[in-house]
C-alpha cells in the first residue's frame, strides 16, 4: 500500500484536506465497446468527458439510463480501461495502477453483487480478506460496519433472508470494509422503496459529515438534490452542465414552475395562448409548465385569460426542470 | 484490465477466505460422493462386469484383468467430471447469477489473480476426489506398485486440469446454462465412453480413434493407466504429459482472456 495513504477512520479525515490534489481527474476520457459480432467500431458510451473531483466532496452524475453514468463510473472504479482521454484516479493512472487504486476505492455497484451463501457478516469478513486485512481487523471493522448501516442484529442471517434495502446497505458496508479514500455509488437507491431510500440516504450524509467523498450516479434528482455538492448533467455520453444544485437551477431555470394541468390534447393548444406570460412554457404529455420567477402571478394572468386549468401547482424549480431544459425530456420516463 | 499477465500469489492468496467458505459448504456431500461413486464403478464395471469380459479373453493392452484396465480409465474420466463440475455452473454464478466475480475486480484482485484462484481451487478438488478415488481402488489389488500409484495422482490432477481452463473459458463466454447440458451430451458423454476408459481404443474405427487421441482424456487415461499398472514406456508417456500441460496452460490463458473481456461489458 503507498505511504501516501492518511491514516483514517470510519470517523473520516479533516476537511482540511480539501486542497490537495483532485481525487478524480478526467480529461477528454472516452470509452467505446467493441461491438459483439465484428470486435471493433462498436458502441461509444462516453464521448469526451472533464471531471475533477476534490477530496471531501458529494460528487454526483445525473442522467437517464444509457447516458454514459455507469461506464464512466466503471473507469472511475479502475476496473474498465478507458478508450481515450487521460483518466487519474487518487494521483495514479488506472491502466498502470488498476490494484493500487482499487486498494483505496470503495465501490457500491448498482446490482447486488453479495454472496447469498455466506451470512451477512461472513460476505464482509471474505470481502476484507481481498484487501489484505487481517482476521481481527476485518472482524473489529465487519461489526463496527453493521452497527454503522443498522445490521448488527441481522449479523447471522443469510443474505438471501435480506430484505433490498437491508442489501443494500450491507453492500455499502461491505464497501467501506477498506476505509476507502473514495466511495463510489452507482445508483444507491434504485429499486428501493421510499423508506428504504431514506434509510440509505441517512448513511450516506453520515459518511458525507464524516468527510467521505462520495461519487454518486444516479436518476433521481431529488437523490441528487440531496446528496450532492456539485454535479454533472450527463446525455449522451456527453457533460451537458456542472454545477452545484442551486448553481444549475440559477442557470438553466427559474425560480419558480407553475405546473397547469388542462384536458387530455389540449396542452399544446393552451402552451400558445399562454406563451407571453412565462420565460419559457414547456408541453409535457399531462401538463404544461410556465417558467417564471414568479408563479402566483402567472397563474393569475392565465385565468385571467379565461383559462380553467383542472389543477394547479407552483413549485420551486428543481434539477428535473435543469435536466428537461438541457435534454427536453424527463430524467424517469 | 490490461497489464501483468501473471498473477500476482499475495493477491491469489487473498482469496484463499473465499474458496474455504465455498468448499465448507459443499465438503461433505462431495466427499461422500467420491467415495461412493468409484466404488460403485469399479463394483459395477470393474468387478461384475469384470467376470464376463476376462471370461472371453482377448488383449486388453497387457492388463492382468479387466478391472485391472477399467479402473485407472475411470479415475481420469472422474477427473474430467470433476473439473467440469468445478468449472461451469460455479464461473456462470460467479459472472451472472451473484456476480461474485464483479465484486472481486473491486478490490486490488485482478482478473489474473481470480481465475489461477479458481482453477487452483479446482487442482485441490482434483487432488481429493482423485486421491479418494486411488485410495478406493488400493483394497482391490490392481496397482502394481505404491510410487506408479504415488505418480498417477499428479496426472490425474493434470488430466482434470487440461479440461478446467477451456471450460472455464467456455463457461464465461456463454450466456445461457442449457450450454452446459448441451456440452455434457455432445463433449463429457462421448469422451467418457471412446476414451479408452473402457476398452482399448484400438478397436475403435480409425476416424473415431483419431478423434479419441485428439481429445485430452485419452492421455489422460493411458498415461495412468501406465502408472498403475507398472509398463510405463517413455515415449507416450512424456506425449502425454507434455500434451495435457500443454492444454492445461492454454486453457488457463483462454480463462483469462475470456473472463477479462466478459467483466469488461
Amino acid at each position: 500500500m503507498p505511504s501516501t495513504r492518511r491514516p483514517e477512520t470510519l470517523a473520516g479525515r479533516s476537511p482540511g484536506a480539501a486542497a490537495a490534489e483532485p481525487l478524480v481527474h478526467a480529461r477528454g476520457l472516452r470509452k467505446a465497446y467493441p461491438s459483439p459480432r465484428s470486435g471493433r467500431g462498436g458502441v461509444e458510451a462516453v464521448r469526451g468527458v472533464d471531471l475533477d473531483v476534490a477530496p471531501g466532496e458529494a460528487f454526483g452524475f445525473l442522467g437517464p439510463n444509457g447516458a454514459g453514468k455507469s461506464s464512466t463510473m466503471r473507469m472511475v472504479a479502475a476496473v474498465s480501461p478507458p478508450t481515450g482521454g487521460e483518466l487519474r484516479i487518487l494521483g495514479m493512472d488506472p491502466r498502470t495502477h488498476g490494484r493500487e487504486i482499487r486498494a483505496r476505492l470503495g465501490v457500491c455497484p448498482q446490482e447486488d453483487t453479495l454472496d447469498n451463501e455466506l451470512d451477512v457478516r461472513q460476505n464482509l469478513l471474505v470481502y476484507g480478506s481481498y484487501f489484505g486485512l487481517r482476521r481481527a481487523e476485518a472482524a473489529r471493522r465487519a461489526d463496527e460496519l453493521l452497527e454503522f448501516v443498522q445490521l448488527t442484529e441481522k449479523a447471522r442471517s443469510r443474505v438471501e433472508d435480506l430484505s433490498g434495502g437491508m442489501k443494500r446497505r450491507l453492500t455499502i458496508a461491505r464497501s467501506l470494509i477498506n476505509n476507502p479514500d473514495l466511495l463510489l455509488l452507482d445508483e444507491p437507491t434504485t429499486g428501493l422503496d421510499p423508506q428504504a431510500r431514506h434509510l440509505v440516504w441517512d448513511r450516506l450524509f453520515r459518511l458525507k459529515a464524516r468527510g467521505t467523498t462520495l461519487v454518486v450516479t444516479t436518476h433521481y434528482m431529488d437523490e441528487a438534490e440531496q446528496l450532492c455538492d456539485r454535479l454533472v448533467v450527463m446525455d449522451g455520453g456527453v457533460v451537458v452542465a456542472e454545477g452545484s444544485p442551486p448553481e444549475l437551477i440559477r442557470a438553466w431555470s427559474t425560480r419558480e414552475v407553475a405546473e397547469l394541468r388542462f384536458g387530455v390534447g389540449e396542452h399544446a393548444e393552451v402552451a400558445e395562448r399562454v406563451a407571453d406570460l412565462a420565460q419559457r412554457v414547456e408541453v409535457l404529455p399531462d401538463r404544461l409548465l410556465l417558467y417564471t420567477d414568479d408563479g402566483e402571478t402567472a397563474l393569475m394572468r392565465v385565468r385571467e385569460r379565461g383559462l380553467q386549468p383542472t389543477t394547479v401547482l407552483v413549485r420551486r424549480s428543481t434539477l428535473e426542470d435543469v435536466f428537461l431544459r438541457l435534454t427536453g425530456r424527463t430524467l424517469v420516463e | 484490465m490490461a497489464g501483468s499477465v501473471l498473477p500476482r500469489w499475495d493477491m491469489v492468496l487473498r482469496q484463499r477466505s473465499y474458496w474455504a467458505a465455498a468448499y465448507r459448504r459443499t465438503w461433505r456431500g462431495s466427499v461422500f460422493s467420491s467415495f461412493l461413486v468409484p466404488l460403485l464403478y469399479v463394483l459395477a464395471m470393474g468387478v461384475l462386469l469384470g467376470r464376463y469380459v476376462d471370461a472371453r479373453g482377448g488383449s486388453l493392452e497387457g492388463a492382468p484383468s479387466y478391472l485391472a484396465f477399467v479402473a485407472p480409465g475411470l479415475v481420469a474420466a472422474q477427473a474430467m467430471q470433476t473439473a467440469m463440475g468445478e468449472t461451469t455452473w460455479p464461473v456462470m454464478a460467479m459472472t451472472k447469477w451473484q456476480r461474485t466475480y464483479y465484486a472481486m475486480t473491486a478490490s486490488p484482485l485482478a482478473v489474473v489473480d481470480i481465475v489461477a484462484a479458481h482453477l487452483l481451487f479446482v487442482a485441490f478438488r482434483l487432488a481429493v476426489t482423485c486421491g479418494l478415488f486411488l485410495l478406493v481402488m488400493a483394497p482391490f489389488g490392481v496397482f502394481a506398485s505404491w510410487w506408479g500409484v504415488l505418480l498417477a495422482w499428479p496426472v490425474t490432477v493434470l488430466t482434470g486440469m487440461s479440461f478446467a481452463g477451456l471450460l472455464h473459458a467456455f463457461a464465461s463466454t456463454v450466456e445461457d446454462s442449457t450450454s452446459f447440458t448441451i456440452l455434457f451430451r455432445l463433449m463429457v458423454v462421448p469422451l467418457f465412453l471412446l476414451s479408452g476408459a473402457f476398452f482399448p481404443v484400438a478397436s475403435l474405427p480409425a476416424a473415431l480413434r483419431w478423434l479419441a487421441q485428439v481429445a485430452p482424456l485419452w492421455h489422460g487415461v493411458d498415461l495412468t493407466r501406465m502408472l498403475v499398472l507398472g509398463h510405463l514406456r517413455a515415449g507416450p508417456a512424456v506425449v502425454h504429459l507434455a500434451y495435457l500441460l500443454a492444454l492445461s496452460l492454454a486453457g488457463w490463458l483462454l480463462a483469462v482472456r475470456r473472463l477479462d473481456a466478459r467483466l469488461e461489458v
